[in-house]
């Protein structure tokens, strides 16, 4: 086990309207095993002891699912691995390092405190159209519908997005793409989303475009820079989605 | 109190028919009329609110995450059981009924567990409807897995994130509801108190989370979905915003707590490694399958894990269990890991774990193999403690997983207080003393899906569609009591943070109330709880304003009632004098150190009264009947 003494730059905004700022805290034994979020529940519990506010930042499940992590660490989303930050481990920095920690930045993600941001524009993103309807009740049984399981695995590929929003924080244009068409792709590929199809590609890239993401220029940042690895083929297959949507729907 | 079950009579595979068909009805042009509050948007808030919705009934949901997806559901890995006997390996829904029965040690309500497996099947065809993109054979069927030691091949799964998928499903059919208005929702809004009036539930209130307003919400039915309160032991694998408060501010306004204690410790986790540890993490059981548990023979033997020759370990769960080996179930695993440690045998720097090793596995089957049944967990072992489990045994260690314990619900899923239900992992019904692997997504889902729509409409129906409002006496009591708990957290300025004094309950209750139980620790352990209660009521530091994010405001208010429901299950694990499941009583055992029941006495629900701060609980007993099934004693030997 090593120690190491960190100096940490953390973006501090008391809430969404306050001008914010870098600050400089120094952390000492700091334990290689820990993750970078206990680091920070440390530096907390010392800022607290001293009556400092704490740092406050989204997170919940710790295991590198639920998607709620985010933080933009020496300008990286989520930190040099390809992990989210929960995952990220102390022993990926060393004794004496300068550690940069922001929030997500992009003109649809507003920060509410420090490192935490508002992402409710992707819930209404999937509000828009990122379902099957289907009541509760009126499903036929499972194996009625064979899925050959390339498809299968494809759509599952798709559809492990967690929704954390480090694609808009890795993309220049905060472009919310890859979010977007993971889940248009999902439901195109499967045969029970065939029937919305095209609505459905109509109707989440409209509400894409009202919440102010901007567009993709394919410099592949966002895939880059994905924890759960999801593929630039979907924002291919969502623009072939979109505009086959667009000749030839009556629906929008 | 009488405890009114209402498990219909008549033959067990009938009962859920006939109880449908005497359930009232509410008219669908009436549906409009009623409002209902879902408190969390896991497995069983967000399918609850979907079907509800989809039904006609305006719903409003209510989750302290910043979006539905976050629930802690989404992060149950292993995958869903269900009777579907596609394998036609000799399943069916008894079957089923009686592997959850077995498995719970009887200690819960065939009716109701019936009930689960009969609609298990549906879930399944409802999920693939809406695209939850399950494993499947080449040929385009779904694929099916045996778990946690099942006879059958009954488990459904999507990789190693089927919880992942299940609950992304049910958001996507929740979001469907809320783009039509029919569901409103409202996040970052945590639940804070339950506001009864005339003896029924008539609605919450909640705290902003980012401005910190105190709001009141009315409803003709609350539905408490809220999961589990593992994290009263601090260390667990819940998520870190996992709490009891919701159900817990439910019981001390008149609904009943099920079996507090039962909770489920996972045997195969990543050990601690400090006391910063935050969370703990579960590696999946399937590990067990290929993996061999071993400690060194010796006391104290400090030499690297490759360096102990075989004759010198100890594969214990094999020497004492030799037919199921290191397949025992999960309490049975834990147990022994536990005693392995106690008797200073314990691995790696803490000394607070064994080894699962996969050295034969890998001889036996090629690394690339083993690679491709477990790499993913692999990887995430080498992310999290820098060790290469190819090269070097993992180590690991039981953690608090699962409470089996929650609110008493009757078959309705109602509580004690008319118009309050429990759906999921809040409330206590379906899986006795222990839960079986692949399980909870099952009940989540059936609850919120196949059960409450039907349950629901019975008391609106009976209750009538009431004006709401809250301008009345029991709200403003109720709002104002949020207020002073508030306040009075944020004036103490005392010295403890609130995660000191959270360590220190956690370490009482696993000490005392985890894997293993004494009397004597037990009494002790309410003495501890007592003085942190008293220490955090008088010296808790919290920072801020209320009118602010303020996460330690919001995990302030969480602790307190951990502590309160800590000292409920010490006083519920006391007074079970019989070990079964997840409870392990040390006076009570057989003479190899097996659980021993004692179903003469105990084969009933415990299911404790709120009386007041300070106050003795009040238990009051729901005696359990088995008319399908004989009682038998586990044996894994």
């Amino acid at each position: 086990m090593n120690t190491m003494n960190l100096t940490l730059k953390i973006w501090r905004q008391p809430n969404a309207k306050a001008k914010g700022e870098m600050k400089t805290y120094k952390i000492s034994g700091i334990n290689d095993h820990m993750s970078f979020l206990e680091m920070l529940d440390v530096l907390n519990e010392d800022l607290q002891k001293k009556g400092e506010d704490p740092v406050v930042f989204d997170h919940d499940c710790r295991e590198g699912i639920c998607g709620a992590c985010s933080l933009v660490i020496n300008g990286r989303p989520h930190g040099p691995q390809q992990t989210t930050t929960c995952q990220l481990h102390m022993r990926s920095f060393k004794d004496g390092d300068t550690i940069y920690i922001e929030p997500w930045r992009a003109k649809a993600f507003p920060v509410i405190k420090d490192l935490m941001v508002d992402r409710s524009a992707f819930d209404r993103i999937q509000h828009s159209g990122g379902y099957v309807s289907v009541n509760t009740g009126s499903a036929q049984d499972a194996n009625n519908l064979p899925i050959g399981k390339e498809i299968a695995d494809e759509a599952f590929n798709s559809a492990t997005c967690i929704g954390c929003g480090a694609c808009v924080a890795a993309c220049k244009n905060a472009s919310a793409m890859l979010f977007v068409s993971a889940k248009i792709s999902q439901l195109a590929m499967l045969p029970q989303g065939q029937a919305e199809r095209k609505r459905r590609a109509e109707s989440m890239v409209a509400q894409m475009d009202a919440e102010g993401f901007g567009a993709c220029t394919n410099t592949g940042a966002c895939s880059a820079e994905c924890p759960k690895e999801i593929s630039m083929s979907n924002i291919a297959m969502m623009n072939r989605e979109y505009l086959g949507a667009k000749l030839t729907s009556e629906a929008v | 109190m009488i405890l009114d079950s209402k498990i219909p009579a008549g033959p067990l595979a009938e009962k859920w028919e006939k109880h449908k068909f005497n359930l009232k009805l509410v008219n669908p042009a009436n549906k409009r009329k009623y409002d209902i509050l879902i408190v969390g948007s896991g497995l069983a808030g967000a399918s609850a609110a979907a079907s509800l919705a989809e039904l006609g009934y305006n719903v409003k949901v209510f989750t302290y995450h910043d979006s539905p997806r976050r629930a802690h559901s989404i992060a149950a890995q292993g995958g869903i059981n269900a009777a579907k006997n596609y394998q036609n390996d000799g399943d069916s829904i008894h079957r089923l009924f009686y592997d959850t029965i077995k498995g719970g040690d009887y200690r819960a309500r065939e009716g109701n567990v019936y009930r689960l497996a009969q609609v298990s099947v549906d879930i399944i065809d409802q999920c693939v409807a809406q695209g939850v993109p399950f494993a499947r054979e080449y040929g385009g069927l779904l694929s099916n897995r045996s778990f946690g030691g099942a006879q059958v091949s009954r488990t459904f799964y999507a990789r190693g994130q089927t919880g992942q998928q299940l609950l992304l499903g049910a958001y996507s059919a929740m979001n469907r509801q809320i783009s039509t208005g029919k569901v409103k929702l409202y996040t970052r809004c945590e639940m804070l108190d339950l506001v009864v009036s005339d003896g029924k539930a008539k609605g919450i209130i909640t705290r902003n989370l980012v401005t910190g307003a105190i709001e009141s919400h009315a409803g003709h039915a609350v539905l408490l979905c809220t999961g589990g309160y593992g994290n009263v032991f601090y260390l667990s694998t819940n998520a870190m915003m996992c709490n009891v408060t919701a159900t817990w501010r439910a019981h001390k306004r008149g609904a009943l707590f099920g079996n507090p204690s039962f909770t489920q410790i996972h045997p195969t986790c990543i050990p601690v490694s400090g006391d910063y540890q935050s969370k703990l993490t579960l590696m999946s059981e399937s590990l067990r399958n290929d993996g061999r548990v071993w400690v060194p023979k010796k006391v104290g033997d400090n030499r690297l894990p490759t360096e102990i020759p075989e004759e010198e370990r100890d594969y214990f769960l094999e020497r004492k269990y030799p037919s199921f080996g290191n397949l025992v179930p999960r309490d049975v695993a834990s147990r022994n890991a536990k005693y392995a440690c106690d008797e200073g045998r314990g691995v790696g720097a803490t000394k607070l774990a064994v080894y699962l090793d996969f050295a034969d596995a890998i001889k036996r089957d090629t690394e690339a193999v083993v690679a491709a049944k477990y790499g993913n967990l692999f990887d995430m072992y080498q992310q999290i403690t820098g060790e290469n489990p190819y090269k070097t045994p993992m180590r690991i260690y039981p953690a608090v997983h699962y409470t089996m314990g929650g609110l008493w619900v009757d078959y309705n899923l109602m509580t004690t207080v008319p118009g309050c239900y429990a759906l999921g992992e809040a409330n206590f019904s379906d899986h006795g003393a222990n839960r079986l692997g692949a399980s909870a997504l099952m009940q989540g889902l059936a609850d919120g899906y196949f059960v409450i729509p039907f349950t629901l409409g019975d008391y609106l129906a009976t209750t009538g569609a009431g004006k709401l409002s809250t301008d009345t006496p029991e709200f403003k009591e109720a709002l104002s009591g949020v207020q002073q708990r508030i306040s009075k957290l944020l004036t103490m300025k005392g010295e403890k943070t609130v995660d000191e004094l959270h360590r220190k309950l956690g370490l009482t209750m696993w000490d005392y109330c985890g894997m293993s139980r004494t009397a004597e620790g037990l009494n002790k352990a309410k003495g501890i709880i007592s003085e942190i209660k008293k220490e955090f009521e008088t010296n808790v530091k919290v920072l801020g304003a209320n009118e602010e994010m303020n996460q330690s405001l919001e995990k302030a208010l969480r602790l307190a009632d951990f502590i309160e429901l800590g000292a409920l299950m010490v006083q519920d694990a006391l007074d079970r004098n019989e070990s079964c499941g997840g409870h392990f009583r040390e006076e009570y055992q057989t003479p190899d150190g097996e659980a021993l029941r004692d179903d003469e006495n105990f084969a009933y629900v415990a299911a404790w009264e709120y009386s007041g701060d300070n106050q003795a609980p009040v238990m009051h007993k729901e005696v359990l009947q088995f008319e399908n099934v004989k009682l038998t004693q586990r044996s894994y030997k």
